[in-house]
């Protein structure tokens, strides 16, 4: 366990529903400072809902979050990334047009400023920003380890590559908390463990981290602490040895008859 | 041999390049004189305005990726604030040099305003709202002659002012360094100058943060979202640019005219430049230019070309030229389309996508390699 227990993100009774599909209901719980945290659930329990509440693609219905200490009910997504809230998709979104390196240069949109007299004059502040960026961008690729495939269309690079250059560019960003929606999928063994070592060395540098999964094992081997989400509620929450003997998380894994 | 070495014939080659496109576009109006006639260079200063407009249709769909079907509002707005400014309409003849950064403005202003109710529309939503508002400044234009008369309605504003700078008037011939040059020569020129403008904002904006958003929103927009970018304010930046590239080339338009109606301003319109645009190869400006050449130029040289051809072959004219122009105009169009989907000068990004993709099959290649080992 890490040392800090400063709570950096709290959800207080959010709620989500889709006309009469309820998404998300009640659901509290509380991320600390540097925590890896997973969240697991069967399909359709409403973690990508989660998600997306986070970091302003919904707007939750009911409840609400704070995260860094400000209170965030309804909000654009600009401004959760501002305060420091970096995602990752399920079916992964890169700008699949643009280089690797473009994409990356992009997630450091938010924490520079160069506006269109920058771009048209170029003048000595302005292309030390731009020179900054792309060292910056570099660093990242090399830090993710596809410093090979600068240049490559974001398209074009392998499926674990793709994985990784998302990463990359959601810490580009430079988040306090790193919301990975299924990091693994798709991924074979070696790469699983590759990416395991990853998550570690960006927690290590003081980010916190986010994990939806559904790869047991890495989240066992990795969270310091997990919630199980079925339809749409918390149904258990704890160290991932006490969660995955939970009755409760049993039956809604294996079949409501169970318990 | 050290690289330096065989880089430098490289870079003498690429400024001897330079060097002869410069003197080409410097020679151009005197050679298409001498060798086609003066109706000619009029159309080469069509060329240039539509080049203008093209490219500024290019940021709003080939940087933000938003497709806009009444960019030509724009061009109206620009031609009609120099038309109203500078002419008898209202007896008012304020100079070029105010009245064009007037109109650059005001249509920076409607881009802005015309971008906002769309900002949640994609694709084709989008694509029918914008010709929707295309259309109203067109009809508003058209009716705004009663109760009040503003705009002279259907009839449109003639005698307006030649474009003048000081005292130098492009409406005259001038007599420069020995050599006679006619109207139509002094305008080429400074279209040439202002398109040159537009070339280098252009290249300066996609090589910028701003360029990389504009393209981060083509490619995926909630992801952009998502990665900070404020989609709202740089969609709005992207309309309202594309907007002001196409209030100048109005003004120009206006002024190098001498008339505008609510005529010139009619949807074919914006779908011609939108064609020039996705032609030339979205995206990249080489493409785009080379795009308005095309455009402009092909129609007139049917139109020239259609008549005494059939007179050759048949030896009567057995088609309207004027049809004809228009049925080979779009044949070529399906042609390019067909066998260069991406444009004739597609955008080097599509060509590094080639490249990238060669480089993929290689490196699967070495992983079947190394597996089999």
């Amino acid at each position: 366990m890490t040392p800090q227990s400063e709570i950096l993100l709290q959800l207080s009774g959010v709620g989500k529903h889709f006309g009469g599909l309820t998404a998300l209901s009640e659901v509290s719980l509380h991320i600390r400072r540097c925590e890896i945290y997973g969240l697991i659930g069967p399909n359709g329990a409403g973690k990508t809902t989660l998600f997306n509440i986070l970091t302003g693609l919904y707007q939750l219905d009911a409840g609400s979050f704070t995260f860094a200490g400000s209170s965030f009910a309804s909000c654009k997504p600009h401004l959760l990334a501002q305060a420091g809230i970096a995602r990752t998709f399920q079916n992964i979104r890169l700008f699949p047009n643009m280089t690797a390196l473009e994409n990356i240069m992009v997630g450091r949109h938010l924490r520079t400023h160069g506006g269109i007299w920058a771009a048209l004059t170029r003048h000595a502040a302005a292309r030390r920003e731009e020179q900054e960026i792309s060292q910056r961008a570099l660093e990242l690729l090399r830090y993710v380890g596809i410093n090979r495939s600068s240049h490559t269309l974001a398209k074009n690079l392998s499926y674990g590559e793709q994985r990784r250059l998302e990463i990359a560019r959601a810490l580009a960003t430079e988040p306090k908390l790193l919301a990975l929606d299924e990091p693994a999928a798709g991924m074979n063994a070696t790469e699983t463990a590759s990416l395991k070592v990853l998550l570690q060395t960006i927690r290590a540098s003081g980010i916190t981290v986010l994990l939806i999964e559904h790869d047991v094992k890495l989240i066992m081997g990795l969270c310091d602490r997990v919630a199980v989400l079925d339809y749409g509620k918390k149904i258990a929450e704890g160290v991932p040895a006490e969660v995955r003997n939970d009755p409760a998380v049993i039956a809604a894994y294996i079949g409501g008859g169970a318990a | 041999m050290n690289i330096r070495e065989i880089m430098r014939p490289n870079k003498r080659n690429a400024w001897l390049a330079f060097a002869a496109l410069a003197l080409l576009l410097l020679v151009l109006p005197f050679a298409t004189d001498a060798l086609l006639g003066r109706g000619w260079v009029r159309i080469v200063d069509f060329a240039l305005l539509y080049i203008m407009l093209a490219l500024g249709l290019n940021i709003v769909v080939g940087y933000a990726g938003l497709l806009d079907l009444g960019y030509v509002a724009f061009f109206a707005v620009g031609a009609y604030t120099y038309a109203l400014l500078s002419s008898p309409q209202f007896g008012l003849h304020l100079p070029f040099w105010i009245v064009l950064p007037i109109g650059a403005l005001l249509a920076c202003v409607f881009g802005a305003l015309l971008g906002a109710p769309t900002l949640k529309l994609r694709g084709d939503y989008l694509a029918i709202v914008t010709l929707g508002f295309g259309e109203i400044i067109r009809i508003f234009l058209n009716n705004l002659n009663a109760p009040i008369n503003i705009t002279n309605g259907p009839q449109g504003i003639s005698q307006i002012d030649a474009i003048r700078i000081a005292e130098f008037s492009f409406g005259r011939s001038h007599e420069l360094f020995g050599l006679t040059l006619p109207s139509v020569h002094l305008y080429y020129y400074l279209f040439l100058a202002l398109t040159l403008l537009v070339v280098f904002v252009s290249l300066r904006l996609q090589d910028s943060r701003i360029g990389r958003a504009w393209m981060a929103i083509r490619e995926d927009e909630v992801a952009a979202a998502a990665m900070g970018i404020n989609t709202r304010n740089i969609k709005l930046l992207a309309f309202a640019m594309g907007a002001t590239f196409g209030g100048v080339a109005g003004g120009l338009f206006a002024g190098f005219q001498g008339f505008v109606s609510p005529e010139s301003f009619s949807l074919m319109e914006s779908i011609m430049i939108l064609c020039m645009v996705v032609l030339g190869g979205m995206g990249n400006i080489g493409g785009v230019v080379l795009g308005g050449v095309l455009l402009v130029v092909l129609p007139e040289a049917l139109r020239n070309g259609a008549g005494p051809a059939q007179q050759a072959l048949f030896g009567n004219t057995l088609i309207d030229p004027e049809s004809l122009r228009m049925l080979l105009f779009g044949v070529a169009l399906i042609v390019v389309m067909l066998w260069r989907p991406a444009g004739l000068w597609p955008s080097s990004q599509r060509q590094r996508e080639l490249e990238a993709q060669d480089g993929a099959a290689q490196q699967e290649q070495d992983t079947v390699y190394d597996a089999s080992k």
